[in-house]
């Protein structure tokens, strides 16, 4: 067996050093080292990715990100880590994780769930896809990104509008742009307060909305354009989404 | 713990009423006014018969009322070491004597003086105490026994589940490396759990509550660190006030839950007592998580403080939260009492 290389993520640092603790009581039934840790998601990202992690311990209650947001990004990587969930109390959580056969720890933490836990994420076992939306479908609060083996965080709120292109979905902000392999469909139903359809192909920030401006004709009628705060795009409005768009300025 | 005597003004259903109490008070003097409206209605003939009957019968009422309430408010310690039945009964025999002291100068009231006349003012005394103590009866019953001292057991055995796991966590990390630390947080854990789990019907005192909410901030901070920052200003003096058990406890947490955990900077807990005239000023604030606050938990401890508050203070005690300046705060203003 390879050594894993282990990273913990945690905002409590006694619970970070009781794991380490614990993990290295079961280092010599599975060899491994502790590549990295981190004190939340945002930091725990770039420590995963950079440690090149084999295995995730991940607390759920964290601030800013939440340990199952944490976890979906994860997966935009191109070698996604085994990850483990810990949590104190959250029977909500844990139902959802029993369910989906998601490995789980609470705390505090038992060297024999530690163990079982750990041979189990050796074997390669990885997160099923869709899992993690169905256990928590509160939307994200970034998006996220894979660049050369690191993972780039867009804050949902910075996101201006989206568009769908080819195969993929650009996602503009102030600053730049971004491609993301989500459908737009999904976007839309998991931020459905954040974001409007405007067109077949696109969704426009609500809150962005300033107004609207006749379009040149396309398809051999006049339609409408929308005008969006940060952006100088002016983006068609389809017929089908006229009326509803329209009643977002008033 | 010392446990302090009761102040509740139902402890038991078949208690008198805390004749200080400025609610009780107000109930008092708003039924017996009430009775006197029926009692004119009664007795006049025609509507417009009516007003000049209720004066009268008001007119020879209030001097008696104020002297029914005054003299109870001075023997309320007294009343209420009666045994109920001797109470009712006291209470009974001050308002026939205080209607009796009243006669002899009813004549210049506006009443002509007859022994019919006193006949029909006892005999209005008598229902009036009556109709008060069945009242005050029926109020104690509806918010007593089974039901509130149900509820009060299930409030405050209300610690987050989440912070006794996360801290028997916290101090399992300590166990190998720094075993007196282990120790002290174990002592304070189990402390903090033998408030929680003890009979809290019983006033306490801001000491021993103020004592309560360091322990827990202790555990709070061996997991937090340097996350947690807790100010206190605690007038000198105050710690002698008596307030219900586990009042600023579940209110420190919540700070604990809703604003120090969400942020990922240090934020500050800030906890101001009091003691303004006969008065008693509790403020708390923390950073306010505009996603994180006014969830289930917060609402559930707030109108379980309120609901122990009214149980103790009637209309005396206030409890009102608010959002200033990027903080969460909430004030409670109750009578100051204190230790006897």
């Amino acid at each position: 067996m390879s050594t894993l290389r282990v990273v913990i993520v945690d905002d409590e640092l006694p619970a970070r050093n009781r794991l380490r603790e614990l993990l290295e009581d079961c280092r010599e039934e599975v060899p491994h080292l502790v590549a990295g840790e981190a004190a939340n998601g945002v930091e725990g990202l770039q420590v995963a990715a950079s440690a090149q992690a084999d295995v995730v311990f991940v607390d759920i209650h964290m601030p800013e990100m939440s340990g199952i947001e944490f976890a979906r990004h994860l997966q935009v990587l191109e070698r996604p880590p085994a990850v483990i969930f810990v949590t104190a109390h959250d029977q909500y959580a844990v139902r959802a994780f029993e369910v989906n056969a998601v490995d789980y720890l609470t705390k505090p933490v038992r060297s024999a769930r530690l163990l079982a836990a750990l041979k189990k994420a050796a074997t390669g076992a990885r997160l099923a896809r869709g899992v993690l939306e169905s256990i928590d479908p509160a939307p994200r609060r970034h998006f996220s990104i894979a660049e050369r083996g690191r993972v780039t965080l867009v804050p949902v709120a910075e996101v201006i509008y989206l568009r769908a292109e080819l195969k993929y979905v650009t996602l503009h902000t102030r600053a730049r742009d971004h491609l993301v392999e989500e459908p737009l469909s999904q976007i839309e139903h998991e931020f459905g307060g954040v974001f409007v359809r405007i067109h077949r192909n696109c969704l426009a920030a609500r809150r962005l909305i300033r107004g609207f401006e006749r379009s040149a004709e396309t398809e051999g009628e006049a339609g409408w354009s929308v005008v969006l705060e940060g952006s100088d795009e002016r983006l068609p409005v389809s017929r089908r989404q006229w009326a509803q768009v329209k009643a977002l300025v008033s | 713990m010392r446990k302090m005597q009761s102040i509740r003004q139902n402890a038991l259903p078949n208690a008198l009423p805390d004749f200080r109490n400025l609610g009780v008070m107000s109930r008092v003097l708003v039924l017996a006014n009430a009775l006197a409206l029926l009692f004119a209605m009664a007795r006049s003939r025609e509507f417009a018969d009516f007003a000049g009957k209720f004066t009268e019968i008001a007119g020879q009422l209030e001097p008696v009322l104020l002297l029914v309430v005054i003299v109870l408010y001075a023997g309320s310690p007294l009343l209420a070491r009666l045994e109920y039945r001797s109470g009712v009964l006291a209470v009974g025999a001050v308002a026939l004597a205080a209607t009796a002291a009243f006669f002899p100068f009813q004549g210049r009231l506006g009443g002509n003086g007859d022994w019919r006349e006193l006949a029909g003012s006892l005999v209005f005394a008598i229902l009036a105490t009556g109709l008060l103590d069945w009242y005050f009866y029926l109020r104690n019953r509806a918010f007593s026994p089974a039901l509130s001292e149900a509820r009060l057991q299930a409030l405050q055995a209300r610690i987050r589940p989440h912070f006794l796991f996360n801290s028997l966590n916290a101090v399992l990390s300590l166990v190998r490396k720094d075993p007196k630390r282990a120790e002290a947080a174990l002592e304070d854990l189990a402390e903090l759990f033998r408030t929680v789990m003890a009979d809290n019907r019983d006033l306490t005192t801001l000491g021993d509550e103020v004592a309560i909410c360091r322990q827990y901030l202790n555990l709070e901070q061996l997991r937090l660190g340097e996350r947690l920052d807790v100010k206190w200003d605690v007038e000198p003096g105050v710690e002698h006030a008596l307030v219900p058990p586990m009042l600023l406890q579940p209110l420190v947490e919540n700070a604990v839950y809703h604003g120090i955990e969400p942020g990922i900077t240090p934020g500050v807990i800030e906890v101001r007592i009091s003691r303004r005239g006969d008065r008693l000023a509790l403020q708390l604030s923390n950073p306010y998580h505009e996603e994180h606050q006014h969830r289930q938990g917060n609402r559930m401890a707030l109108s379980n403080i309120r609901e122990r508050l009214q149980l103790h203070f009637d209309v005396e005690a206030s409890l009102e939260t608010r959002v200033v300046g990027g903080r969460y705060e909430i004030s409670i203003s109750m009578p100051y009492r204190n230790v006897p």
